[in-house]
């Protein structure tokens, strides 16, 4: 570059042959950084594998051995029985208690999760008309939890009217019963649809943060502002700081996917291709949306702030991860449509638990391509219009 | 002594109030949160996209989809009438929910026979699939029961009553908001402390900051308190919200409640000082902040509970103070927690915010670029 010739300045258009070479500068350059500052690889390929093992094993909504207490008030043949089969249950832990105001002290201290309770008469009542009562008293603060164990006491209490009937000769089955088959997942491990989802947050992080924090600290120390007086074209820029990191990210998404499936066991039913495709472009998406926090913050402090706080929480929360977009209010809804994450959340549990669905792939891949589109659209206006 | 700190205290405020877009970071984007979140974050399933198919005409099988039909928990979108419909359907994800009776449903039942209807449920998202299957079951068992009365069939000899206490219907946004508290003002806070140290050790004005009289003790005082105080503000602000606004029942002691975020606030500014301190720029203490967030909020039991976690990730989770806070405010919120169970999570807490604010104050000295 001469930056001395002001001719370079007015002459905007270059022959192709020069743009590809400017081009190819370009991301030498950005190349070299990432290389120098070992940070950058660090965070591509490093923190994929710490987030997905501590997640991977840390995030699980399988609860297995919830301590319940369990008050007698008068114990008897019958109700050694039921704590019997309770107590054979894997799901439960069962602590037994002497009475009740014991077992709610345990409960308020978070000792325990429920209590049972078999009041004095449950013998007696059993061959009563309206039957025994079995009180069954859950701790509903977590809600999701409560509704679990409330699950599998009734499960065990199920298991134990049947072998109640098969003792006495006369089978107790209900007039309807529910056969369930549960697709894509039949052993019900949640791990299998957390650990995609899991992907597609540390995608994201990785995504925007790294371009958000990268392209700010050009801004800050002026050298963008030196970039765009030279004759290298906005879009040249832009593409010179997407290639080097889409690369980064794509390498961090293989790593990840690897993990899944060796790692985590969990089944891969797509097609690479098809995994490569819209991978790809919610890294486009991702870079796209740290460019344009970076060009609008302008200052590392707030490109990093804004990152955390409109990538990786709406991506927690908002991409159908955990929580079930259907059930959300209507205008939370409409919001989680801007979210990125919410299309891979959906396009990688698919692939990897059901298959190659173009139903569900080509929508949200045509939704990611338009967010990166905008996203990108939208830095390219700011940075041009940052000149004047 | 004091004055200095005050003049100390008053620059800092200054760093963060007077760049106007570092201030709109700190009031804007948590009150959204909070809206959004308070609403979105459930686990409560509503309205599940339904497909009945249905291929018994008798009065049973009808009655039992009307109830389908009339809980609010299903909304039933499509009736199917061949087989192969039923992948289609879950397939495109144009539903989550199939229910299947088949043609001899009626007969079955009228003749005593063990009648069967098939739930076939999405099982890409487990935890959805789960709940909604918990539904189906109730709606199955209260057809039932009152099959069983309209027809005179023994009741089973024993019934199962269940209650939840704390939280009778079990809104999961009771449980989802209290934690917001601990979520928002712990990334408020620590996004507001990160950056501190590094900021200035990038314009060298950390260095002049050594040289002054002040000493690290009176320049970690200085740190904190402004931090301390937007954090504070920060959770009480929230925890109004969940109050006046989202109605969740505050039924422990506010007293309580503010040392555990007292305590908690101070832990955080502890883990943030550090990190800025061992930082040498903005970008890596940014990236040590994420670094500490991430794990922290899914470690925390915010989202999933500690208990279904492997032994030795439960082990990590004891250094993390969002989860001692998590077990105080939601305890405050729903149990009104009895003073000894939360006193045992204060002292974590303070243990953490003692070391990690003397580690701070230690580094300030010996980690000089």
């Amino acid at each position: 570059m001469r930056p001395g010739d002001p001719s370079f300045a007015v002459v905007p258009e270059q022959g192709s042959g020069s743009a590809g070479l400017r081009l190819f500068g370009l991301v030498y350059k950005e190349a070299l950084q990432i290389i120098r500052d070992p940070s950058s690889i660090a965070i591509a390929f490093v923190l994929p594998i710490i987030l997905l093992l501590l997640f991977g094993y840390g995030v699980s909504l399988d609860a297995k051995h919830v301590p319940l207490g369990l008050v007698v008030e008068s114990p008897s043949p019958k109700t050694s029985d039921f704590a019997a089969a309770l107590s054979h249950s894997e799901y439960f832990q069962i602590d037994r208690l002497s009475d009740r105001r014991l077992a709610v002290a345990a409960m308020l201290s978070g000792r325990i999760n429920g209590i049972i309770v078999l009041r004095s008469d449950f013998a007696r009542k059993l061959y009563s008309a309206s039957g025994a009562p079995i009180q069954a008293i859950i701790n509903g603060t977590d809600a999701n939890t409560a509704r679990i164990i409330s699950g599998y006491v009734q499960g065990a209490w199920q298991t134990w009217l049947i072998h109640y009937g098969l003792d006495h000769g006369h089978s107790i089955s209900a007039p309807v019963s529910v056969d369930q088959r549960m697709w894509f997942n039949p052993d019900i491990r949640s791990r299998n649809f957390l650990i995609p989802g899991l992907i597609a947050i540390i995608m994201t992080l990785i995504g925007t943060l790294l371009t958000a924090l990268v392209v700010a600290r050009e801004w800050e120390r002026g050298t963008m502002e030196a970039l765009l007086v030279t004759p290298v074209r906005i879009d040249e820029i832009l593409l010179g700081k997407l290639i080097p990191y889409f690369v980064l990210g794509m390498g961090g998404m293989a790593i990840s996917t690897g993990m899944a499936v060796w790692v985590f066991g969990v089944p891969f039913r797509g097609s690479v291709l098809a995994l490569i495709t819209i991978s790809s472009l919610f890294m486009l998406a991702a870079l796209g949306m740290g460019l344009l926090i970076s060009t609008l913050a302008r200052s590392q402090f707030v490109a990093g702030q804004v990152a955390i706080i409109i990538a990786f929480l709406p991506a927690f929360i908002l991409s159908g991860f955990i929580f079930d977009i259907a059930s959300m209010p209507a205008a939370v809804q409409f919001l989680t449509h801007v979210i990125p994450a919410r299309y891979f959340v959906a396009a990688l549990q698919s692939l990897f638990l059901a298959g190659t669905l173009w139903q569900v792939l080509f929508s949200n891949s045509i939704a990611l391509a338009i967010m990166a589109l905008v996203f990108l659209g939208v830095t390219r206006m700011r940075t041009r219009k940052a000149l004047e | 002594m004091w004055r200095r700190i005050w003049a100390l205290i008053i620059k800092e405020f200054f760093a963060i109030w007077n760049d106007k877009r570092s201030r709109a970071v700190i009031i804007v984007p948590p009150l959204i949160q909070l809206m959004v979140f308070g609403y979105a974050a459930t686990f409560d399933v509503s309205h599940v996209a339904t497909a009945i198919y249905n291929e018994d005409r008798g009065v049973a099988a009808s009655k039992l989809v009307a109830r389908f039909a009339g809980s609010p928990a299903f909304h039933v979108v499509y009736h199917l009438d061949a087989q192969r419909q039923i992948a289609q359907k879950i397939d495109s994800r144009a539903v989550s929910l199939v229910i299947h009776i088949g043609p001899t449903f009626t007969r079955d039942l009228l003749t005593g026979r063990p009648a069967t209807i098939q739930a076939i449920v999405d099982g890409r998202e487990s935890n959805t699939a789960l709940i909604i299957l918990g539904y189906v079951n109730q709606i199955v068992e209260n057809f039932d029961q009152s099959w069983s009365l309209q027809t005179h069939q023994p009741l089973p000899p024993a019934r199962l009553v269940t209650r939840y206490w704390f939280n009778p219907n079990l809104q999961s946004r009771w449980f989802i908001i209290p934690g917001i508290v601990a979520l928002l003002s712990m990334v408020v806070t620590i996004v507001v402390t990160a950056l501190t140290i590094a900021r200035e050790r990038e314009v060298g004005t950390f260095e002049q900051l050594l040289v002054t009289p002040f000493s690290p003790l009176e320049i970690l005082i200085g740190k904190s308190l402004p931090a301390l105080a937007i954090g504070v503000s920060e959770g009480t602000f929230i925890i109004l919200a969940a109050v006046l606004w989202f109605h969740v029942p505050l039924r422990g002691s506010v007293g309580l409640l503010y040392a555990g975020l007292l305590l908690y606030i101070l832990a955080v500014i502890g883990i943030g000082l550090m990190v800025s301190s061992l930082a040498r720029t903005q970008q890596q203490a940014m990236l040590g902040a994420f670094l500490f967030v991430v794990p922290a909020v899914i470690l925390s039991g915010f989202a999933t509970p500690i208990a279904n976690m492997p032994h030795f990730i439960q082990t990590i989770t004891l250094a993390n103070p969002m989860r001692y806070f998590l077990v105080v405010v939601r305890g405050l919120f729903l149990e009104d927690l009895p003073a000894k169970v939360v006193l045992a999570q204060l002292w974590p807490m303070a243990v953490i915010a003692v070391l990690t604010l003397s580690g701070a104050s230690w580094l300030f000295r010996h980690r000089t670029s």
